[in-house]
């Protein structure tokens, strides 16, 4: 950035391997923290929360999940729609059978149940690799939604099939149901995404990550060095798992409100792989970006033609945004294939030596 | 031992009282295999020839039809209008070429496959905008006729659809065996750099692998046209054809056609005599299912070049 880390020297091993060893980083990111937990609540109106804001975090959840599994230990997955599925239908069944129970530890649970899922999904990846995956992991997709399709037990065999979220409050305030406020829903949101992005970006740091990381890059000469494939596999599955049901149980519990399995297809799956290409393979913070770039554009594409005034049909509207998201979609990888985070790195470095590059 | 005797015994006793039936539900499973196999087809062409799976294939079918009934509703005879969509597909080939892989070449094999993703929004976009996204009748002749032969019950169209795909691979073969570009299209498949330093043209070679899969595209969208109407939906088999695929290998032209026959029988199969058991439309992941279970004993599918891991 335009500050330098002259003058700040690392005494400690700590110090040097913080997350943001610059201090002004460390305030950057901190004074973004506080802002997104206040302004948003406090100055932006329903629409935005309820539209952009409360789904960008969502998605970004199980964008970062995705990014564990595909970005960091290189097992392309097709299925993410099936997993959030789990975490969604988990969550409701947890929370209409013990209604005392607390809705956050509800989510946390359906993410482990989902991380459980995600295991068993995750053992033909021993022996099955790249694209031949993917494919198979769409078995998991058309499965589980099935599954979810033809047990009524799944919906408290309610007869219209779709689950919806119950009212549940955390400190006294409600934050799902009907009742819930955007901005209650929306700093419940935040919160989980503060978090599990903290924890990811300490995951990926750690031995864990590393061990990831080896695997992607060459199975087998990870292997003799002695990580375990089996373990490392399945861990990258059962914690990509567990942020995508968290997702899902999200998805239902604090944006949509209700859902039948339609909203977990395919489409979906794809969508979140887009928000992780996009943002960047293998980055954090790429997750977020990316999720907040395909959560935003659509809209954008929705409003434009409105705003300039120009009446086009609904159904030609929507080619038109078909067209444009895809074309947008070719013109990123074209441009930058690494994606958002490498961009901002980029940017970065590039305004480090600002205003005299040489 | 109720659910057992349901699972493990009662089929089969189905299956030995009907052997008619079960010739019928067997002849509907390889004519709908060979439908999935017409687009694994073109997903295997170009995956052979450039390694980029190209997710759009289904799109590409979908395409093709709607431009092949879109000129026909202009009131163009149906040679003419056969022609132009092959014209079409070819100038869609250039303009993949130009727009799309010549500026990703030696990215990533998941950057390859995100950027035909796009493509696929693109073409369905562009497309269904062109032609309007309505239900359309694809007539091309082809007479969607049942017909009792020796007590069995057959469909003219679907042994139509199967002769086609017969004489399609037997022409692919020729081509990739016996011509001189064929000859080419094994050379870059087996090793970009190799083929490069002999003067292969890289660039010509993805034209015509796309170019001859947008071919294929086109057969597949007239029996599937035919079969169940030209319309948004055609895009979606595709994801029926993935499973073929990769029970088949992902480089192997016969591996698409025996994983089809496999694919298509086995999931008429499963439908008819144990679908019932776990409530029905099982058709959706039954082959999938299938696939996997290939796949844990011969990760590379059945016909898929042997996996060397080295470091």
């Amino acid at each position: 950035m335009i500050y330098r880390e002259a003058g700040q020297f690392k005494s400690t091993y700590a110090s040097d391997q913080a997350i943001f060893p610059i201090t002004q980083d460390r305030v950057v990111v901190l004074l973004a923290v506080a802002a997104a937990f206040l302004v948003p609540p406090l100055f932006a109106n329903e629409y935005w929360l309820q539209a952009i804001l409360i789904p960008f975090l969502v998605y970004a959840l199980a964008a970062l999940g995705l990014n564990l599994l595909t970005g960091y230990a290189g097992q392309l997955s097709l299925g993410t729609g099936g997993f959030m599925a789990v975490g969604a239908y988990s969550a409701f069944k947890l929370s209409t059978a013990f209604p005392w129970l607390n809705i956050i530890l509800v989510f946390l649970l359906s993410g482990l149940i989902a991380a459980l899922v995600g295991i068993v999904f995750g053992i033909p990846s021993l022996r099955i690799k790249g694209f031949y995956l993917a494919v198979a992991t769409l078995a998991s997709q058309f499965f589980l939604i099935w599954l979810f399709n033809k047990v009524p037990w799944f919906v408290n065999y309610a007869s219209s099939g779709t689950i919806t979220a119950p009212g549940r409050t955390v400190l006294g305030v409600m934050v799902t149901g009907p009742n819930a406020t955007a901005a209650a829903r929306y700093v419940v949101a935040l919160s989980f995404v503060v978090v599990f992005a903290l924890l990811a970006k300490n995951l990926v740091r750690g031995r864990v990550g590393r061990s990831w990381m080896a695997i992607r890059d060459r199975d087998i000469a990870a292997e003799i060095i002695g990580v375990r494939p089996l373990r490392t596999k399945l861990l990258a599955f059962a914690i990509s798992s567990f942020y995508c049901g968290i997702a899902g149980a999200e998805l239902v519990f604090l944006f949509l409100g209700s859902a039948e399995t339609l909203a977990f297809d395919i489409t979906q799956s794809f969508l979140v792989l887009f928000m992780v290409i996009v943002g960047g393979l293998g980055s954090v913070l790429g997750s977020i970006l990316g999720a907040a770039f395909i959560i935003v554009v659509p809209i954008f594409l929705t409003n434009v033609p409105h705003t300039l005034g120009i009446a086009l049909s609904v159904a030609l509207l929507k080619q038109i945004e078909l067209m444009v998201f895809g074309g947008l979609i070719l013109f990123f990888l074209i441009v930058e294939p690494h994606g958002l985070a490498r961009l901002w790195q980029i940017g970065k470095e590039k305004l480090r030596l600002w205003p005299f590059p040489h | 031992m109720g659910i057992l005797h349901a699972v493990l015994v009662a089929p089969f006793v189905d299956i030995a009282s009907n052997p008619r039936f079960l010739a019928e539900v067997l002849i509907g499973g390889v004519a709908s295999g060979l439908m999935y196999s017409l687009v694994a087809l073109g997903f295997v062409l170009i995956f052979k020839a450039s390694g980029v799976f190209n997710f759009a294939q289904g799109v590409m079918v979908l395409f093709a039809a709607l431009n092949l009934v879109g000129l026909m509703d202009l009131g163009v005879p149906v040679p003419v209008a056969l022609v132009l969509t092959m014209a079409i597909m070819v100038a869609l080939a250039f303009a993949i070429e130009r727009v799309v892989l010549r500026p990703l070449v030696n990215q990533e094999h998941i950057i390859l496959f995100m950027a035909t993703i796009g493509l696929n929004f693109f073409l369905e976009g562009f497309g269904e905008m062109i032609w309007g996204a309505n239900v359309k009748k694809l007539d091309v002749g082809i007479p969607d006729r049942s017909f009792i032969t020796a007590g069995i019950q057959m469909n003219q169209l679907e042994l139509i659809a199967a002769v086609t795909a017969g004489i399609l691979v037997a022409v692919l073969a020729v081509f990739f065996q016996r011509t001189r570009i064929g000859r080419a299209l094994r050379a870059v498949a087996d090793d970009h750099e190799a083929a490069l330093s002999i003067g292969i043209p890289l660039k010509t070679i993805w034209v015509v692998v796309w170019s001859v899969a947008g071919l294929v595209a086109i057969v597949a969208g007239i029996m599937w046209g035919a079969k169940s109407g030209v319309q948004f939906s055609l895009s979606l088999i595709a994801l029926k054809a993935l499973p073929v695929l990769i029970l088949g290998g992902f480089t192997s032209v016969p591996g698409a056609i025996v994983g089809g026959l496999i694919i298509g029988v086995g999931e008429k199969i499963g439908e008819v005599y144990w679908g019932p058991l776990v409530g029905g439309a099982i058709e959706n992941w039954f082959a999938y299912v299938v696939a996997l279970a290939f796949l844990l004993f011969r990760p590379q599918g059945l016909y898929g070049e042997r996996i060397i891991e080295r470091v």
